[in-house]
């Protein structure tokens, strides 16, 4: 409709500008995550008994009551994840050392928190090139993680340089076997691997749930856990006394580098994303569809083993049973969220990262639980995923070519 | 030389292998019986006997509990296996492999059990029963799965559905009674199926991401709820709905062992006897389900014949909502009386895994389901008995059997075809 009426005029650089920006794919992504956020807030509001005292009492005091209530669960959550910024502006007046660490921890925990995002995401996103759905990331994080454990304490003896690569490869190796039967059976029989990594995650639950309770079982203690790795097999932490920050976030780094790397600037990462987005047309060209996706699911599966590792080694040390924390669902959200593009799975599992380690104090602070994490994501998700909800909502301009929309190989996809 | 014989051995080896995943599913049936021969009846005294208790309630007719030699008990088992075996590697069992394979399944586990349970006794119609009920959810989702991906629509997003049904079910019931309660699940399940009908039919957002969206936001809003509000003791008439009291059908009910397994239930138990009954007559014998199973099939074809492919596709998604919120519902209201949180523990996907092994039929999907309760009611049981074996490993095994099903079967009998693909109107 506007288009008609500027065609014939001579547009301004504003018009120019804002037409390019409403049809990019940034611009959508930036008002998925604050659309997710307003409705967020809205949720919040409406889940709260003294905003509908407030506006019992009068509109005004409502509107108030609402703001206030918005207003502190976003700024604990910020504070939670970035840390308070009058303690830090304080702490860099006094210029004690103590105070500047103490004051920058939870900057660095949310670091920690978001490590394991990253190679989950990193993993999923790989999947996703290559047209696999790899739901069972939550499987190959535990198993990789136990793994990584038994290495841990079980090789003795040697110096951290070849105990932690050694323990950390364990992890991503037996990750990758995790990865690697449902991608076998996707080729060879043709089953399909939502099910049968959703599957193999009830087989690495089980077995985790038998290792625990018995051959790795450290027997002074009352509830099922494993053994402590040993000194070895830990990743280097940089501020010991002050938070769990440790070398796992740049192995981390390193790995989503080495993806994109592989992916866009390799023949091999070229064969993956063409497998992906047409198998056919890749078969007829000689591409190996049966190579490209065994090896991209068992792949998939070692950098998911990986985080499992990461955790094991770099923040708990030891295995119990609630290693269990929603990373195949979270990576699949953030994955979708990147575009599954490595580089781009960072940013977003930062957010995912910071935005679950704030709501432990947002949950304290505000009262208001951490699932309203859960929420936001799922919005962030819808709105991504359907970029024409945004598009009526700021009446942005329809792209001329058609957008791609993020998606996973169909089931329908034939033998 | 070489290079001329080697090709012919290998293709004389590939010839006899050449499509005979049976021959390989043969010799895994043998070697289990092998196993269960050398190791299992080996390790047994000869005199040790094994008794199924079959006698839970007082019915009127009361039957001798069944005792066995527990070395006799396993030869037998260990025998049908052979069997099976010898015949699933020379003629194979082809389309009833699937069914085969559960019944191996079940085989298996009724050999653990007899050498388990040596020496003492287990309550096999007690175990029976429960089996029975905790079929109920998974076959429940099963079908909501049926009903969607019949229709070319990728529902992956059971498990939201059942949790926010669970919870509607829980809070409505704890104000208005236990009926309403019940609606309000169906509701619940049909209002996040409308949120996937509408992205994936109107907004064509691919259907497994739309799923994954539901299920996040449906584990995080019902957990934020029940923190926020149910776990509060200000609030805890909101969670008190209380459940579906288990009814005798009159009669019925009185048969030994049958009796107390199917006719001294609750309401879903019933429910989803007679909801796999209406959905397979409506699937198979009414223009209906035709209409309905050619939108998964080839939806052009439909619509080229006037049937409605996005008010078909809608209403599909409708049914399977309710279907599923009717089925999350059961948590609820059907065996404890209150929400607690995530306590679907992962059902809906097991639902999908059912959906599968079931071949996409209703009646295959119960079949299924009674596979995946039985698991679970061996849950309950194992710990009373003193069980040789690490339970946990026992407990993978409706997983491992679900993968190889996966792998071997219904690998080649594929869901419906379109299944995940928008529909495109063709303009004119």
């Amino acid at each position: 409709m506007t288009n008609t009426k500027t065609t014939g005029e001579k547009k301004n650089f504003l018009t120019i500008f804002y037409e390019e920006l409403s049809k990019s794919s940034l611009t959508i992504i930036i008002l998925s995550i604050i659309s997710g956020f307003i409705l967020g807030g809205i949720l919040v509001i409406l889940t709260t008994p003294e905003v509908y005292q407030a506006f019992g009492r009068s509109f005004g005091e409502g509107l108030s009551a609402s703001w206030q209530i918005v207003a502190k669960t976003y700024s604990s959550l910020f504070i939670g994840s970035f840390g308070d910024p009058a303690k830090i502006k304080v702490a860099f007046a006094s210029g004690d050392s103590t105070a500047i660490n103490k004051a920058l921890s939870p900057f660095f925990e949310s670091l920690v928190v978001t490590t394991p995002y990253l190679f989950t995401g990193v993993a999923v996103a790989l999947g996703f090139k290559a047209g696999l759905f790899n739901i069972g990331a939550e499987g190959q994080v535990q198993i990789g993680g136990i793994a990584a454990a038994w290495a841990g304490w079980t090789f003795s003896g040697l110096s951290p340089w070849v105990h932690v690569p050694l323990a950390f490869l364990v992890g991503a190796a037996v990750g990758g076997l995790w990865g690697l039967v449902p991608g076998w059976l996707k080729v060879k029989t043709g089953a399909h691997e939502v099910i049968t990594t959703i599957m193999m995650n009830y087989v690495a639950y089980y077995l985790i749930y038998y290792l625990i309770a018995s051959p790795f079982r450290d027997p002074e203690e009352v509830v099922p856990k494993t053994r402590w790795v040993l000194d070895s097999a830990k990743l280097y932490r940089f501020f010991p006394d002050f938070n769990r920050f440790h070398i796992g976030f740049f192995i981390a780094i390193a790995v989503a580098v080495v993806v994109w790397f592989i992916l866009f600037k390799t023949t091999w990462g070229y064969e993956i994303r063409s497998v992906g987005k047409n198998p056919h047309a890749s078969k007829y060209a000689g591409m190996n569809i049966t190579t490209v996706t065994v090896v991209t699911m068992m792949l998939s599966g070692a950098i998911a083993g990986m985080a499992g590792a990461n955790e094991i080694l770099g923040v708990s040390w030891r295995q119990s049973q609630a290693l269990a924390s929603g990373y195949g669902f979270d990576s699949i959200a953030l994955a979708l969220l990147a575009q599954n593009h490595p580089l781009g799975v960072i940013l977003t599992a930062l957010l995912f990262g910071f935005l679950k380690s704030g709501s432990r104090v947002m949950q304290l602070n505000a009262g208001v639980p951490i699932y309203i994490i859960n929420i936001l994501q799922a919005f962030i998700i819808m709105f991504i995923a359907a970029p024409a909800i945004i598009r009526t909502i700021y009446r942005l301009k329809t792209p001329s070519v058609k957008e791609v929309s993020p998606s996973v190989a169909s089931l329908s996809e034939k033998k | 030389m070489e290079k001329n014989t080697q090709p012919v051995r290998v293709n004389h080896f590939k010839a006899f292998m050449a499509g005979s995943r049976h021959r390989i599913m043969g010799i895994f049936f043998i070697l289990v019986a092998v196993f269960m021969r050398l190791v299992l009846t080996n390790s047994l005294d000869t005199s040790a006997m094994t008794t199924f208790a079959t006698n839970i309630n007082d019915t009127a007719i009361q039957i001798p509990n069944w005792t066995f030699n527990s070395r006799v008990g396993l030869d037998v088992i260990s025998l049908l296996c052979i069997g099976l075996g010898l015949y699933e590697f020379i003629r194979g069992f082809k389309k009833a492999t699937s069914l085969v394979l559960g019944i191996m399944g079940v085989i298996i586990v009724l050999g653990f059990l007899f050498w388990g349970a040596s020496g003492t006794s287990i309550s096999f119609t007690g175990m029976l029963a429960v089996m029975v009920i905790r079929a109920v959810p998974i076959t429940i989702g099963a079908l909501s799965g049926i009903l969607c991906e019949r229709a070319g629509i990728v529902n992956i997003a059971i498990e939201g559905m059942m949790i926010s049904g669970a919870f509607a079910g829980a809070v409505i019931g704890s104000i208005w009674g236990l009926w309403p309660g019940v609606l309000a699940a169906i509701l619940m399940g049909m209002l996040l199926a409308l949120i996937h009908g509408v992205l994936s039919i109107k907004y064509k957002v691919d259907q497994i991401i739309s799923g994954t969206m539901i299920n996040i936001l449906s584990t995080g809003l019902t957990s934020y709820l029940y923190i926020k509000f149910l776990q509060d003791a200000e609030y805890q008439h909101l969670n008190e709905s209380g459940f579906f009291k288990p009814f005798a059908i009159p009669l019925l009910s009185k048969i030994p062992v049958i009796g107390p397994i199917f006719f001294d239930q609750n309401l879903y138990v019933y429910a989803m006897f007679i909801l796999v009954i209406v959905l397979w007559i409506g699937l198979y014998k009414t223009r209906w389900g035709l209409r309905h199973r050619a939108m998964g099939e080839h939806p052009k074809a439909a619509d080229t014949l006037g049937v409605n492919v996005f008010r078909t596709r809608y209403l599909a998604c409708l049914l399977s909502g309710a279907v599923a919120g009717f089925g999350g519902s059961y948590f609820s209201l059907g065996s404890v009386g209150r929400f607690e949180q995530t306590m679907t523990a992962g059902r809906g996907f097991i639902a999908l895994a059912a959906m599968i092994f079931g071949n996409w039929n209703p009646v295959g999907s119960l079949g299924a389901g009674f596979l995946f309760g039985f698991a679970e009611s061996l849950t309950t049981k194992l710990s009373l008995l003193r069980f040789p074996i690490p339970a946990e490993l026992l407990l993978m095994l409706p997983y491992v059997i679900t993968i190889i099903v996966l792998g071997g079967v219904v690998g080649r009998s594929r869901g419906p075809a379109v299944g995940g693909t928008p529909y495109e109107k063709e303009s004119l």
